[in-house]
C-alpha cells in the first residue's frame, strides 16, 4: 500500500524541527511566535477537514472558534464550572454550531459561493450577538481570573503554554489523520470530487458534509478554547472576527487543501513571512496581513495545489493541472 | 426484481419520458435501446432515484424507489453508472474504486483490497496507481464500472459503456460485463453498439419520444419496422425492405 | 410613533439607495462572472479614501469628483479582472473566490498601512443642509445620493438593454461557450462587467463621502449588506438589487429604531440568513424546483 511519499516525509521532518525550536532558541518572543502559530494551525486544520477534504469552503470559521471560546469562558465566569468541564463543553459547543450551520446550509443546497456566504454571515451574527449582550461581556470581552496552575487549566509560562498548544494541535492533527483515513474520509474525498457520483455509489452527502462540520467545529471550538486559557480574554472581534475566519482558510490553502500536513506548513510559512515582514517595517499594522495577501495570490498562481503540491511532485510527475481536470468532469 | 410502471417525466413542456413501463427479471440482461434523445438516460435517472417522476411507480424487489434519495437506493442493491463519466479525477484508479467498496467494508485496508479485486475484474489491475484523470475514454469508462461493481449491486444499470471505444475495447468489455451476470448481478444496460446488445441481452426494450414502442429479442426487434421507423424516420422500413427485395433480384 | 417611523422610513430609503449602488456592481459581476467578488467593499472603501484624498489635496468636491473617481476605478476593475482574478485563479470558480479573498486582505491592509485606522470625514459645507420631504428632514446629500443612485441605476439599465455591450454581457451571462462562439470577446466582456461593477461602488463612495467617514474597515460592513441585497434580489438581477437595497435601508432603519444601532445590523444578517436558506434564488425570484 501506499505509504508516504518523499514530499510528506520532507514535510514531516521539518515540521518536527520546527516544533521543537522554540526548546533550542528559548526567547519569549520567539515562543510567543511559536504559541500563536501553532494555535493557529489547530484551526487550519479544523477548516481542512470542511474545505480541504470535503470540499466545501467555509469563509466564517471563526463562528466556530468563537463559539468554543465563548461558551468555556461563559460557563466558567457564569456558572463557576471545572475549566476542564468547560473546556470539554466548549469542544462541544463548537462541534454544535459546526452541525448547525451545516445542516441549515446543506440541507438547503447551498455549495460554493453560497456556503462561502452563509458562513460568513454566521460569524458576523455571532460577532454582533456577543458585542451587544451583557452575558457574553458586551464590547469589554470575558476576563477569566488569573490563577496559574494546571488545576484551572492555566499556564504559568509560555513554554508550559506552548507545550499545550503542541500537544493540541498534535491531537488535532491525530484526528484529521484518523478521519482522513476512514470510510468517512473517503466519503468526504468522494463528496469533494462529484457530489453526484458520491450519491449513485450509495453515500448519503448531506450526512457526510454535516458530519465534516461538526468534526471541524469540534477542533476549532478545541482551538478557541485553548485561545482562551492561554490569553484568560476574549471578545467579539477576537473571537468572531473575520480575521479568524480568514486566518483559517489561509493556512490550508497555502500548504495544500485536503492533505494532513498541508495546513500546519501553510500556517506557519505564512507566519514566518508575517513576523519577517513585520520586523521588517517596525511593526507597522497591517504590512504584514498585506504580504499574506500576496502570498495567497502567489500561491493560487503558481502552485494551485499548495506547497504539499510542490512536495507531491518529488514523488509523481507534475499531475495536469487541476484546472484541466475540472473543466472535463464538465 | 425491477418493475417501473406508467413512469413519466416532464422537463416543462418537454416530456422526456412517457407513461413508460418495463420489467427487469433477476439474473438477465436486458437492454433500453432508443435513438439520440428518446428518454433512456432520463429513464435510468428516474430509476436511480436522480430525478422524481410526475407519475407512475417504480419498485425494486418489493419497495417502491420513486422519490427516495440515490444514496439509499444504492444501498438497496440498485446502482447507476453515468453516459458522461464522473470520476472521482483527483484520486487515483484505486482510490476511485474504493470510494465505492466503502459501501460495505468500513475498513480502509479491506476496501482497498476490494477495490484491487474489483479492478482485476475489468482489467484495470494495472492501472490502480494512476491518476483517474489520466485515464484514456475507454479506462473511464471502465472505472465508471468498477465503481459502481464495488458497492456490490444486486441490480446494475449500464448507461453506455460502450461509446466511445473501438471496437477492440468493445470486445473486450463484453465478456466482462456477461462475466459480472454470471457472478449473479443483474444488467439493465443502456447501448446504441447493436452488436453489443445483440451478443449480451435476451431481452431489450426500445424506447421513443419517451414512449416504450417494442419489446422482445433484439434479433426480432432489429426486424421490427415501428423500431426502423424510430432510427431512420417515417418510411424507412418500406424503403429498406424494397432495396433489400431489389438487391435480392440483381443478384 | 409615527413621527418617527416616517422619517426612519425616509432615511432608510436614502441609505438603502446608496446600499443598491453598491449590490448593482456586485450582482452584474456575480450575473456573469457567477463568482462573489470578496473585494468589492474593499474598492468601495478604496474609492473612498481616493475621493477623500482628492479633496484634502485637491479641494475637490466629492461631487466633482465623481466622473474622475468613477473612470479610474472603472480602469482599475478592468484591469484587475483581465490580469489578477483570471490570471491567478486559472479560471476556476473556488479559486476566483480566493484570488478577490486575497485582493481584499491586500487593499483593506494597504489603506490600514497607508491612513492607519483613524476615522476620517469631508468638510463641505452643504454637510448639515436640510431639506423638508413630507413630515421629515432629511440631510440634503442623502437625498443627492438618492437622486443620483436611482439615475445611474437607470443608466445602467440603459447600457443593459440597448448598447452591444449590454446584450454581449447578458449573452455571457446566460452561455460562455455560446457567446463566444459568436465571436463574442469573454474575457473582455468579464473584464468590462468587473469595470461597471467597480465603477458602482466609486459612485457609491462619492455620493456617501459627504455624509459618511472612512476607516479601512469601512468596505467590510457595506459588503456584507451588499450581499445580503443580491441574494435577496436575487443573485444576477439588476431589479431585484434597486428594490433589495432600498427594503434593506428601510429594515435597517427601523430595526435601528426599535433595537439600537448595533442590533440593527441583525435585522440584515437575518434576513440574509433566511433568504439564503429559504430562498437561495432572492425573495423575487419564482419558487426553485
Ligand atoms: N435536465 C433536463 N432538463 C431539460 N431537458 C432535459 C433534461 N435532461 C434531459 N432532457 C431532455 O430530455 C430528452 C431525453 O434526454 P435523454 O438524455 O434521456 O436521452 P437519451 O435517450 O439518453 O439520449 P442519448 O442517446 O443521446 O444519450 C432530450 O430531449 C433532452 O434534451
Ligand atoms: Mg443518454
Amino acid at each position: 500500500m501506499k505509504r508516504f511519499g518523499p514530499g510528506e516525509s520532507v514535510a514531516a521532518i521539518l515540521l518536527a524541527l520546527a516544533a521543537l525550536s522554540p526548546f533550542v532558541l528559548p526567547s519569549q518572543a520567539w515562543i510567543g511566535f511559536a504559541v500563536n502559530a501553532v494555535l493557529i494551525s489547530v484551526l487550519a486544520i479544523a477548516w481542512n477537514v470542511t474545505g480541504g477534504f470535503c470540499g466545501q469552503m467555509s469563509f466564517g470559521h471563526a463562528a466556530l472558534y468563537g463559539t468554543g471560546a465563548y461558551a468555556a469562558a461563559m460557563l466558567q465566569i457564569r456558572l463557576g464550572l471545572n475549566p476542564y468541564l468547560a473546556a470539554a463543553s466548549g469542544v462541544a459547543a463548537g462541534a454544535a454550531m459546526g452541525g448547525l450551520i451545516g445542516a441549515l446550509a446543506f440541507r438547503y443546497g447551498l455549495r460554493g459561493s453560497y456556503f462561502a456566504l452563509v458562513t460568513l454571515a454566521f460569524a458576523e451574527v455571532l460577532r454582533i450577538l456577543a458585542s451587544s449582550f451583557e452575558i457574553t461581556g458586551a464590547g469589554s470581552g470575558l476576563t477569566l481570573p488569573f490563577k496559574p496552575g494546571l488545576a484551572d487549566l492555566q499556564f504559568p509560562d509560555r513554554y508550559a503554554a506552548y507545550l499545550f498548544v503542541l500537544a493540541l494541535c498534535i491531537a488535532a492533527l491525530a484526528v484529521s489523520a484518523a478521519v482522513k483515513g476512514s470510510r468517512l474520509g473517503s466519503n468526504m474525498i468522494a463528496v469533494r470530487e462529484n457530489e453526484e457520483a458520491a450519491g449513485a455509489i450509495g453515500i448519503d452527502a448531506f450526512r457526510v458534509k454535516v458530519i465534516a462540520m461538526t468534526i471541524s467545529g469540534a477542533i476549532a471550538g478545541a482551538a478557541g478554547v485553548a485561545y482562551l486559557q492561554i490569553q484568560l480574554f476574549v471578545d467579539a472581534p477576537i473571537a468572531y472576527g473575520s480575521l479568524i475566519s480568514v486566518e483559517a482558510l489561509l493556512g490550508p490553502i497555502i500548504g495544500g487543501a485536503g492533505t494532513l500536513l498541508g495546513p500546519i506548513i501553510g500556517t506557519i510559512v505564512l507566519h514566518i513571512v508575517g513576523e519577517v515582514v513585520k520586523n521588517g517595517v517596525g511593526g507597522a499594522p497591517g504590512l504584514n496581513l498585506v504580504f499574506y495577501g500576496i502570498v495567497l495570490l502567489l500561491i493560487l498562481r503558481f502552485l494551485p495545489n499548495g506547497l504539499m503540491g510542490l512536495a507531491g511532485r518529488l514523488r509523481r510527475p507534475a499531475p495536469a493541472a487541476a484546472a484541466a481536470r475540472t473543466a472535463e468532469a464538465r | 426484481m425491477l418493475t417501473a410502471s406508467g413512469v413519466t417525466k416532464r422537463f416543462g413542456g418537454l416530456v422526456a419520458v412517457n407513461d413508460a413501463s418495463l420489467h427487469v427479471k433477476e439474473g438477465s440482461i436486458v437492454a433500453l435501446i432508443g435513438p439520440n434523445g428518446a428518454g433512456k438516460t432520463t429513464m435510468f435517472a428516474l430509476v436511480a432515484g436522480f430525478l422524481k417522476p410526475n407519475a407512475g411507480t417504480v419498485t425494486f424487489r418489493g419497495t417502491r424507489l420513486d422519490g427516495m434519495a440515490p444514496h439509499r437506493i444504492c444501498r438497496l442493491g440498485l446502482t447507476r453508472t453515468f453516459q458522461i463519466v464522473q470520476p472521482f479525477a483527483g484520486l487515483s484508479v484505486r482510490e476511485n474504486i474504493a470510494c465505492g467498496a466503502h459501501l460495505h467494508h468500513a475498513g480502509r485496508k479491506d476496501a482497498l483490497a476490494r477495490a484491487a479485486e474489483i479492478a482485476a475484474q475489468v482489467g484495470m489491475e494495472r492501472m490502480l496507481d494512476q491518476p483517474a484523470q489520466d485515464l484514456t475514454v475507454a479506462g473511464r469508462k471502465r472505472l465508471e464500472l468498477a465503481r459502481a461493481l464495488a458497492t456490490e449491486p444486486k441490480l446494475l444499470l449500464l448507461d453506455e459503456v460502450m461509446a466511445g471505444l473501438i471496437p477492440s475495447e468493445v470486445a473486450q468489455i463484453i465478456p466482462t460485463i456477461r462475466r459480472i451476470r454470471d457472478s449473479g448481478v443483474t444488467i439493465l444496460l443502456i447501448e446504441h453498439v447493436m452488436q453489443a446488445v445483440m451478443s449480451l441481452s435476451e431481452e431489450a426494450y426500445v424506447l421513443n419520444q419517451g414512449r416504450i414502442i417494442a419489446h422482445g429479442t433484439p434479433q426480432a426487434l432489429v426486424r421490427d419496422p415501428t423500431v426502423i421507423e424510430a432510427y431512420l424516420g417515417h418510411g424507412a422500413a418500406e424503403r429498406l425492405h424494397a432495396s433489400e427485395a431489389g438487391a435480392a433480384l440483381h443478384a | 410613533m409615527l413621527g418617527l417611523v416616517v422619517p426612519a422610513i425616509l432615511s432608510g430609503l436614502t441609505t438603502g439607495a446608496v446600499y443598491a449602488l453598491v449590490a448593482l456592481g456586485l450582482t452584474l459581476i456575480y450575473g456573469v462572472l457567477h463568482i462573489i467578488n470578496f473585494a468589492h467593499g474593499s474598492l468601495l472603501m478604496a474609492a473612498l479614501y481616493v475621493a477623500l484624498v482628492l479633496n484634502m489635496r485637491l479641494g475637490l468636491d466629492p461631487y466633482v469628483a465623481l466622473p474622475i473617481v468613477v473612470a479610474v476605478f472603472f480602469c482599475a476593475g478592468y484591469l484587475l479582472q483581465r490580469f489578477v482574478v483570471d490570471t491567478f485563479s486559472h479560471g476556476r470558480d473556488a479559486n476566483i473566490l480566493l484570488v478577490t479573498l486575497a485582493l481584499s486582505i491586500i487593499i483593506d491592509n494597504g489603506a490600514l498601512y497607508l491612513f492607519t485606522s483613524n476615522t476620517r470625514t469631508v468638510d463641505v459645507p452643504y454637510a448639515f443642509d436640510m431639506i423638508e420631504v413630507g413630515p421629515a428632514f432629511i440631510p440634503l446629500p442623502k437625498v443627492v445620493a438618492f437622486v443620483a443612485a436611482l439615475v445611474i441605476a437607470g443608466l445602467l439599465w440603459l447600457v443593459m438593454r440597448h448598447t452591444r455591450l449590454g446584450a454581449a454581457i447578458r449573452a455571457v451571462a446566460i452561455e460562455k461557450r455560446g457567446a463566444e462562439l459568436m465571436g463574442i470577446d469573454v474575457k473582455h466582456t468579464y473584464a468590462m462587467c468587473f469595470g461597471i461593477g467597480t465603477a458602482c461602488v466609486a459612485a457609491a463612495a462619492c455620493l456617501l463621502l459627504p455624509t459618511f467617514y472612512v476607516t479601512p474597515q469601512v468596505g467590510y460592513a457595506f459588503v456584507l449588506v451588499a450581499f445580503t441585497t443580491v441574494v435577496l434580489g436575487g443573485m444576477g438581477s439588476l431589479g431585484g438589487a434597486l428594490v433589495a437595497g432600498l427594503l434593506l435601508g428601510v429594515v435597517e432603519a427601523l430595526c435601528g429604531l426599535f433595537l439600537g444601532e448595533t442590533l440593527g445590523q441583525i435585522g440584515i444578517f437575518a434576513a440574509f440568513i433566511l433568504t439564503l436558506l429559504f430562498r437561495p434564488a432572492g425573495l423575487f425570484a419564482p419558487k426553485v424546483a
